[in-house]
């Protein structure tokens, strides 16, 4: 009896031993695996268990902290939160991150190794810090004059400063409050659905993350690829375009929405908004001149981040010559997102140089110490600056005399292009009311503001949505506000 | 306290050159360093938490202290030559039960379970020391075996008269108590085993059939066969109608184990596991129960790929992951994410993730320690019945330690049963109390250098046809 006691105890032993193998397993060997399982809480869970880093414009902070005594501590809070909605983005426990809440997260959860003073070593402990803050290049009085200008219309306005590409004001419209979702509860995921079954779309960031057909103010782009293409030399040289212009190669004629286009000078033509004459140059200029010049003011590029990614505002380049004339007048399938289009305009203000948009000035620790800086951005020339200073003039004449006067600015040079676009199935939809301008106040030794707004407003009457009527006073009250807080004043 | 009748098992066995020292200081100072552990670790959970002392560890420590204590008086009293590591490492068991159950009640304030905990755990300690003081010669027990297994059948069949209670009737309610009857059953029916055992264990060693004319390969009789063929039945019969798999598991692996100390023959081990391999394929097909866990067991995250997020092995898995080596200190862990059943069957997860490797490796180890005992007991005993009871009771603690511990790390499908000591559940505490004081009353009579004279022997029922230990093949 004792052999087979001392067989029962070894297998007891070979129990124990398999449990302390296996414990082994499971904690050490496939730990990190399990640490990484997405279902697994405790990264959440430690994630949540500091406050999270703010956002910051104009030096204030638009965003942050709650303790709520709860599994998952701090939840996220916004001050004025359907106003920077669009540039933060929201910080939800359930649903995740979004905009600059989602692209700097790093910062804010106080994950990014730069955060640690020894940056290697954070990367090899993946510990974790207290959250940073991001500054962004809003400027307050230019955001809240755009929201106000909106007034809760469908819509939305970019601002930049053309000289840098610093982002100044980023609205859309209806837009929602963000903190709705930041916590975990049934009332976060009622909110999540009204918001998401909400025929406005309240959550699309309709300044960068839609695209809109540019209508007349896709001109500004054409006019540029004519004057630097050479098919147009003067300014005031009529251009010997027909009213109504057959679209080539269709017997489909396109007409004007006001009289005295026929056979008028480029200078007339942009200021009275003919199409014809428009689509015209497009055909001229061709395809290729065409799309290389609306590349160059950022058109077709799917990679632009602000830092998070911008929608890819589109000029098509596989179109017959009737299509290119309709592209041209920025409609078929030329489509361009607000910021894209305050991009175009910050082009002629910053003769001819795009400078790529950013909304991140700099990261920084709690403590104070910078993280990262934008440093200097990459720069495209657009158009040549001779180019450049002619358009200046053209958008100024419209603002002066033109379809923008209500852009007009005392003590200030404000150039300007209103668009009207036709879209939906056969133009049937609520045209879109576009404004791009700049403005440089009389004492700036350069343009300080690009912008461009659109409003789709599809409760207004048809007749009565216009780029100079809805959308140029919007434009105006942004463009004061960035003229009026100077940088020294803000600090 | 060498009583005359030394001599005559000297003359029988090689007797140990000098009589054992008892050793009852160190278990002393053991109960103190284990009773400091507890304290340390209460402390540590309230110092992790609130930042301060929790107000009770005084309250605490000087009760867990008092209960050791008088244990350990019942102990020098009455089982002087006792193994002085036994009742330490019971205590130490049931402080570190307590310290975790109190971490997770901090997660549920609407739940309290460690107070109950306390009570139970006090019963425990109560019918320790009674049991130590009244059963002066385990062999009593012999003369009960038919009692004990009409009682532990009695008992594992009751809660079938009861609803049913998370998927399994295991369970029946008293005046707001939860009793889980089949508990207890563990340790009659390991009485009933030993002595069931002790007694035909020739006849089942020698007698059968042979097969094909092969010497080594008999089929028992069934005369033999019958008892062993019940055991089997009541095996599935518990799995079935109270849907338990672990207790069921247990009951046959322990019956296996004593089977093959009692006979040596392996023969009876492959029947067994035949029987066992049957049963659990038949189960597994048409239980959807069991066949649930063992699928959980082969793919743990099925179900946070399916989109249905983390199943209780899996959350089980990640706070054991989560520790790491040295875990995340006490009261600092997320194992209460496990959610249902935190406290009692998965309470080793918490274990594993405020204590790590080094925490879960030194509580595996402790329970390494009380089966050594317990086999060691076994081997220095001279009567078949103490020897098997000592080996059964060592294999209980054994067994359900495997099962439940290698069910929530991964190793073997996840079966509910109580971690010894360590879970919440009132039935559970008293009955691993009750399986120390047998231990602890085998091992002083084992260590006294008593034994049992072959006189004595002999007026056991049934002991003509018992074999000198280590006889038997």
């Amino acid at each position: 009896m004792t052999r087979h006691i001392r067989h029962a105890a070894f297998f007891c032993a070979l129990l124990l031993a398999a449990l302390l193998v296996n414990a082994a397993r499971v904690q050490v060997v496939e730990a990190p695996a399990y640490g990484d399982n997405i279902a697994n809480r405790r990264t959440t869970i430690a994630r949540y268990g500091q406050p999270r880093g703010d956002i910051l414009v104009d030096g204030t902070p638009v965003t942050g902290s709650k303790d709520t005594s709860e599994h998952l501590r701090y939840e996220r809070t916004y001050a004025n939160g359907p106003m920077y909605a669009p540039v933060t983005g929201y910080a939800s426990q359930v649903y995740g991150t979004t905009l600059l809440e989602h692209t700097e997260d790093g910062v804010l959860a106080g994950t990014d190794p730069l955060l640690s003073p020894f940056p290697l070593w954070g990367a090899a402990t993946r510990s974790r810090y207290p959250g940073g803050d991001v500054v962004t290049t809003l400027r307050r009085a230019a955001q809240e004059a755009a929201y106000e200008g909106l007034a809760g219309r469908k819509g939305a306005v970019a601002a930049i400063e053309p000289s840098t590409g610093r982002v100044l004001a980023l609205v859309s419209a209806p837009s929602y409050d963000p903190s709705v979702l930041s916590g975990n509860g049934s009332a976060v995921a009622r909110s999540w659905s009204t918001l998401n079954r909400d025929p406005d779309k309240p959550m699309l960031n309709r300044a960068v993350r839609k695209t809109y057909p540019p209508g007349s103010t896709f001109k500004v782009v054409t006019a540029a690829a004519a004057l630097d293409a050479g098919v147009v030399e003067d300014l005031d040289v009529r251009t010997r375009t027909p009213d109504p212009y057959t679209l080539p190669g269709t017997r489909t004629k396109l007409t004007n929405a006001s009289d005295g286009c026929k056979d008028v000078p480029l200078r007339k033509a942009f200021e009275w908004s003919c199409n014809t004459v428009f689509a015209k140059l497009g055909v001229e200029v061709g395809v290729k001149r065409m799309a290389a010049t609306a590349g160059a003011f950022g058109f077709n590029d799917p990679d632009l981040k602000i830092p998070y990614s911008v929608a890819r505002s589109t000029f098509d380049t596989r179109v017959d010559r009737a299509q290119l004339a309709l592209s041209s007048i920025g409609q078929y399938n030329t489509r361009a997102t607000p910021l894209q289009m305050a991009m175009v305009a910050a082009a002629v203000a910053n003769g001819g140089q795009v400078r790529s948009p950013y909304l991140v000035e700099r990261t920084v620790r709690a403590g104070g110490g910078t993280v990262a800086a934008a440093g200097s951005r990459p720069m495209r020339q657009a158009m040549r600056p001779s180019t450049a200073a002619q358009l200046r003039d053209l958008m100024v004449d419209v603002v002066r005399e033109g379809t923008g006067t209500n852009a007009w600015i005392p003590g200030a040079t404000v150039g300007g292009k209103t668009g009207t676009a036709q879209h939906g199935l056969g133009n049937s939809g609520t045209p879109y009311a576009w404004f791009v301008s700049w403005a440089q106040g009389d004492h700036d030794v350069e343009p300080k503001v690009a912008v461009a707004v659109v409003v789709e407003d599809a409760d207004a009457d048809r007749g009565e949505i216009s780029g100079g009527g809805d959308a140029a006073p919007i434009a105006r009250a942004v463009m004061e506000a960035v003229l009026k807080s100077s940088p020294e004043q803000r600090r | 306290m060498i009583k005359a009748g030394t001599s005559l098992v000297a003359a029988d066995t090689p007797a140990p050159a000098a009589p054992l020292p008892r050793r009852r200081g160190i278990e002393l100072s053991l109960i103190v360093v284990a009773v400091l552990l507890s304290v340390y670790g209460y402390c540590a959970v309230g110092l992790a938490r609130q930042g301060t002392v929790p107000p009770g560890a005084a309250g605490y420590g000087a009760g867990l202290g008092v209960l050791a204590l008088v244990a350990h008086l019942a102990v020098r009293l009455r089982a002087p030559s006792a193994d002085p590591l036994l009742l330490p490492i019971g205590v130490l068991l049931n402080g570190l039960g307590l310290v975790l159950i109190y971490r997770l009640d901090l997660e549920t304030p609407g739940d309290r379970a460690a107070p109950t905990q306390l009570v139970w755990s006090t019963l425990g300690v109560a019918l320790f020391i009674v049991v130590v003081l009244l059963l002066r010669d385990h062999r009593v027990l012999q003369r009960y075996a038919y009692v004990c297994v009409v009682a532990a059948l009695a008992l594992l069949t009751l809660p079938i008269l009861f609803p049913s209670v998370n998927g399994a009737r295991i369970w029946i309610r008293i005046a707001g108590f939860s009793i889980q009857p089949g508990e207890f059953a563990k340790v009659l029916l390991a009485v009933f085993f030993a002595a069931y055992l002790a007694a035909n264990r020739s006849a089942l060693a020698y007698t059968g059939r042979r097969v094909l004319g092969v010497e080594r390969l008999q089929l028992p009789t069934g005369r033999v066969l019958g008892p062993i063929v019940a055991i089997w039945l009541i095996s599935v019969g518990v799995l079935v109608l109270e849907r338990d798999l672990g207790t069921s598991l247990l009951f046959f692996g322990l019956f296996v184990v004593l089977l093959y100390v009692a006979t040596g023959r392996t023969g009876w081990i492959a029947v067994g596991l035949l029987l066992a391999a049957v049963g659990a394929v038949a189960v597994g097909m048409l239980e959807p129960h069991v066949h649930g866990r063992v699928e959980d067991w082969r793919h743990p995250f099925a179900s946070i790929e399916a989109g249905e997020g983390p199943n209780q092995l899996s959350q089980s898995l990640f706070a054991f992951a989560a520790g790491g080596t040295f875990g995340t200190g006490l009261g600092l862990g997320h194992s209460i994410l496990i959610g249902f059943a935190a406290k009692s069957d998965f309470i080793l997860a918490t274990a594993g993730e405020e204590l790590g490797l080094a925490g879960l490796s030194a509580v595996f180890l402790l329970y390494g320690l009380l089966v050594e005992r317990g086999y060691r007991t076994g081997l220095a005993l001279r009567d078949p019945f103490g020897r098997l009871l000592a080996v059964g009771l060592a294999s209980i603690v054994a067994l359900q330690v495997f099962v439940i511990a290698g069910g929530v790390t991964g190793l073997i499908p996840l079966t509910g049963m109580a971690m010894p000591f360590l879970a919440q559940g009132g039935s559970s505490v008293v009955t691993n109390w009750a399986i120390v004081a047998l231990l602890i009353r085998l091992s002083d009579r084992a260590r006294s250098r008593l034994g049992v004279p072959r006189g004595e022997e002999s007026a056991a029922p049934e002991a003509g046809r018992h074999e000198p230990a280590g006889a038997v093949r």
